[in-house]
């Protein structure tokens, strides 16, 4: 009966995810309606050439803000926190007898967040020895348990979650990816992010395949009030205009130089060493960049994200992760995988379509929002 | 051990030879396709044995060619790992006498990962596995069946009724203009889809109208209006400041007035649960009463794609449901959850960047890609497309007099780029679902190498591959003019020669007739695999004793080949 139970509670969770919405709605009106607020007490950096240090500090300030914002990533997972609250369930009546049901259960949970077979088996296996060995004897500490499991994932490996912008200026940054992931939302919203701590920011327009793509980046550098280096002709190379636009960010004494480029499947031959061919015309005018590589997944995407981001890795080498479209019922789990195979830190997350829709990444709230 | 699995595929679905003529010139046309693309990538010995296999599956299909030939074929490369995942669980029913409810639990949990590992969502899977189980312990002996082949059969038929059973096609209003609204997530293609649909439309006669409702993803109108000018169709706008139910009802309205055919109607990029935007979206079908409402879903999504598809479905009612990316490598397994959660069928599948990237889509090719055996119709089908029947007799009667020269191996590696590349091509060969993104990209990049080479080559040395086996001197040019290596050269030109003799053994066993059935193969496969090697060495000693007879003493034999030999 109780399994019955839960099963029916859980199924009706996944097909009704508009019951949700009510304690969505106070979240999301604002992000698309409201003019961005500016940030009061933010200090500002004066931008001094060769200046040691700036960029670190520059990190580190941001890490800062990233707490004073874990309130909207919460709300972000709201969906994801009433669909997973069957691990409550599960666990308030627990007793060792139910162990391989609880197990099942967990399992599935854990598949329906896009974990994947492997590392749900994984993360299972891990939590059966110690139930069996004895170090588990409640519900609540099976789920403190899952979760130190999947934060362990997180962390052993992927754990320089703050940008590397090196020493040298202008520092580097390009945003890769597949279509559709959010390459140019999630460049915008890095932009607004970097200018309101201080940084002088130089936008590249390296999409220079997809239709309107320059003009959407141009209107993100209106609304964040950054420069914009974009093709002069309709046939101008992808590399050539980074080439530039890092030259200008160079000469004019820009700190960072954030460079877009047209999405492109993995599995695209010509595409894939288009890339190479950016990278190499960066590192010609900055030895040493760029000096990240970020990754734009999609969080509605299911385990394809591995492969991307296995490939993506091996032909220009990924810094790090940027994690997009939290702001729905999606959960992205795969990307446990992806920091668990390739030791990659998600560096941020995306959780809405509003300027200030990105999150530097926080291990634990992504695992609390998770499971909480 | 690849062909062998596949023959217990091929002999499931009761598949059987045809020695036509015509039919065998198309076998030797896949067979010649793949060859290029593949060779570098794979050991001799696994290119020879996908060849063999390739040729049984286009020769045996070769009947449903001339039933189902159309203008436009299903090039997925979806499932790659599924299939393997499904291969495991056949493997544990070899041996066995009859399915049982004992002997399945194995397999139907590999049944069930493989699915999971394709994307397909936990409930769907449930659901899968049930109705799989349940059929398969209830059959009875069937004398002569083994219950591998069986579960086969019935995963088989279980995966096409799941995907929507059979082609969907548009439905057009039988007055006035038919509406097509777009809709589904933000990054999944809906723009794009616009105008491939418009384009794909106009193919068939229709003239077309794109509406650009999406006020609200920066430059979306502009990236509408582009793609409409790209493919030569009008594109209605009214700026950012309007509703889109008014932008919807003002489209309407100037289609009507130009006695339109099809209105195609672009929106906004929505999560399925956000009210405010999925609101706006019915004012939207409101105001148009559209014809088909199309869910466009990325084929690369997760276990998200069934919550997504319900609930599209039930607040706004949607019609049917376009699958976009799957040039990728992404297991698909969203499109078995669109079917079975909201009772609506995909229509159509993008696959590409390119405007013409749009086809129906083919549940039974599907299905039969997924269990291992390559979409070989499609593949013959484009190929067909791609090289007349002259040019094909042409080089088969080169291939049996040994006269298979660079200017042939060009043409072929220029039709696999009119197919589309060979990570499409690959993907719709059986037994090729295992082949990495990696090893495409290698096998793209060897191929373009081998391309410049052959460009650099003068029209003799093209027409006589002997001179350049027989000449440093003129290897060393090609090298230089190319850009390669000499080694590369010399190991093209071995290449080539070790590929004549593959070809021709193989027309002579075709030829021979020897092949009535399956056994037969299996074991023209074993004597096959042994000859090229060793004919191949005869050929490099052959090669190096004619070179000695033309160099100085002081140098006994060629670089690249005395490294070699």
């Amino acid at each position: 009966m109780a399994t019955t139970s839960a099963s029916f509670a859980r199924f009706s969770v996944i097909s009704r995810p508009s019951s949700s919405n009510p304690q969505f709605i106070l979240f999301n009106a604002a992000p698309r309606t409201g003019t961005p607020h500016s940030r009061t007490g933010s200090a500002r950096f004066r931008c001094l050439a060769g200046q040691t240090g700036f960029f670190t500090k520059l990190g580190r300030l941001i890490k800062e803000k990233a707490k004073s914002d874990v309130e909207k990533l919460f709300s972000g997972f709201s969906k994801t926190r009433s669909n997973l609250a069957v691990i409550d369930e599960l666990l308030l009546y627990w007793n060792l007898a139910d162990t391989d049901r609880v197990l099942d259960e967990l399992e599935e949970a854990l598949l329906v967040s896009d974990f994947g077979p492997r590392i749900t088996i994984k993360i299972v296996e891990n939590l059966r020895e110690d139930i069996f060995s004895g170090k588990l004897k409640s519900g609540n500490e099976i789920k403190e348990a899952l979760k130190r499991n999947v934060l362990e994932l997180l962390t052993s490996k992927g754990s320089k979650t703050e940008l590397q912008l090196g020493y040298r200026k202008p520092a580097v940054i390009m945003i890769v990816g597949v279509n559709g992931g959010g390459k140019t939302t999630s460049l915008g919203k890095l932009a607004y992010r970097l200018k309101n701590e201080g940084a002088k920011i130089l936008m590249a327009a390296g999409d220079t395949f997809r239709a309107a793509a320059s003009d959407q980046l141009e209107i993100w550098a209106e609304r964040t009030g950054c420069e914009i280096v974009v093709a002069e002709s309709e046939k101008a190379k992808a590399s050539s205009v980074l080439s530039q636009a890092v030259k200008k960010g160079k000469e004019l004494g820009f700190d960072i130089v954030l460079c877009d480029t047209s999405g492109r499947l993995h599995t695209n031959y010509s595409l894939m060493e288009e890339l190479i061919s950016c990278k190499k015309s960066v590192a010609k005018v900055v030895p040493g960049a760029p000096n990240e590589i970020l990754l734009v997944l999609d969080g509605t995407t299911g385990l394809n994200m591995l492969p991307q981001a296995r490939e993506f890795n091996d032909v220009v080498g990924v810094t790090g992760l940027v994690l997009t479209k939290l702001d729905g019922s999606a959960r992205g789990g795969c990307v446990v995988s992806v920091v668990d195979e390739l030791g990659i830190p998600v560096k941020f997350v995306g959780v809405g379509e509003g300027v200030e829709d990105l999150q530097p990444f926080d291990a634990e709230a992504f695992v609390n929002a998770i499971f909480m | 051990m690849e062909a062998v699995t596949g023959s217990h595929h091929f002999s499931t679905l009761s598949l059987s030879f045809s020695h036509n003529k015509t039919l065998r010139s198309s076998s030797a046309k896949s067979i010649r396709l793949s060859s290029p693309s593949t060779n570098a990538s794979l050991s001799s010995r696994n290119w020879f044995a996908k060849e063999v296999w390739g040729w049984v599956n286009s020769n045996s299909k070769g009947v449903a060619v001339r039933r189902y030939t159309r203008g436009v074929v299903v090039r997925a490369e979806m499932f790659g790992q599924l299939t393997s995942g499904l291969e495991t669980a056949w493997n544990k029913l070899k041996g066995e006498e009859v399915l049982s409810k004992e002997n399945i639990v194995e397999p139907m949990r590999d049944i069930r990962r493989a699915l999971l590992e394709a994307d397909v969502s936990l409930p769907v899977v449930r659901r899968f596995v049930q109705s799989v189980s349940d059929q398969a312990v209830g059959v009875g002996v069937i004398r002569g069946v083994r219950p591998d082949q069986q579960l086969v059969k019935i995963v088989h038929e279980e995966l096409v009724q799941l995907m929507g059973g059979e082609v969907s096609e548009l439905v057009f209003a039988k007055s006035g203009p038919t509406v097509i609204l777009l809709a589904g997530l933000q990054g999944v293609g809906k723009t794009t889809v616009c105008a491939k649909l418009a384009n794909y439309l106009k193919k068939q006669g229709k003239s077309c109208m794109l509406v650009a409702g999406d006020v609200y993803r920066p430059a979306a109108i502009d990236q509408l209006a582009i793609l409409g000018k790209q493919v030569d169709v009008p594109v209605y706008t009214a700026g950012t400041d309007v509703k889109p139910s008014e932008i919807a009802k003002q489209g309407l309205e100037e289609a009507k007035k130009k006695k339109i055919d099809v209105v195609i109607v672009d929106t906004a990029g929505r999560l399925q649960i956000d009210k405010t935007m999925m609101d706006e979206l019915k004012e939207v079908k409101k105001a148009l009463n559209p014809t088909e409402v199309l869910l466009v879903v990325d084929a690369m999504t997760g276990q998200e794609a069934a919550a997504l598809v319900t609930t599209f479905n039930l607040e706004i009612g949607i019609t049917g449901a376009i699958l976009t990316k799957l040039d990728g490598d992404s297991r698909g397994g969203a499109a078995l959850s669109v079917k079975e959660v909201s009772g609506k069928p995909i229509k159509l599948v993008g696959r590409g960047e390119r405007m013409e990237d749009l086809e129906p889509f083919y549940p039974d090719r599907m299905a039969g890609r997924i269990l291992g055996m390559g979409d070989v119709l499609s593949f013959v089908e484009k190929a067909q497309q791609v090289m007349r029947q002259e040019d094909a007799e042409e080089l088969q009667k080169k291939i049996m007099s040994a006269k298979f020269d660079f200017n042939d191996f060009l043409k072929q590696t220029r039709t696999v780029a009119k197919m589309g590349s060979v990570s499409r091509v690959i993907g719709m060969i059986p037994g090729m679902g295992k082949v990495t993104p990696a090893q495409i990209r290698d096998a793209e990049k060897n191929l373009l190498n081998m391309e410049a080479m052959i460009e650099a080559m003068t029209p003799e040395e093209r027409e006589k591959p002997e001179l350049l086996a027989e000449s440093p001197v003129r290897r060393k040019r090609v090298a230089q003019d190319s850009g390669k290596t000499e080694q590369q050269v010399s190991q093209l030109v071995a290449q080539l020669f070790q590929m004549r003799v593959r070809m021709k053994n193989l027309m002579g066993v075709m030829e021979s007739g020897s092949l009535p059935t399956l056994s037969n193969l299996e074991e023209a496969l074993k004597a096959e695999e042994k000859a090229p090697p060793g004919t191949a060495r005869r050929r490099k000693r052959s090669e190096s004793r004619s070179v000695f007879g033309d160099s100085t003493p002081a140098r006994p034999s060629p670089r690249g080949f005395g490294s070699k030999n």
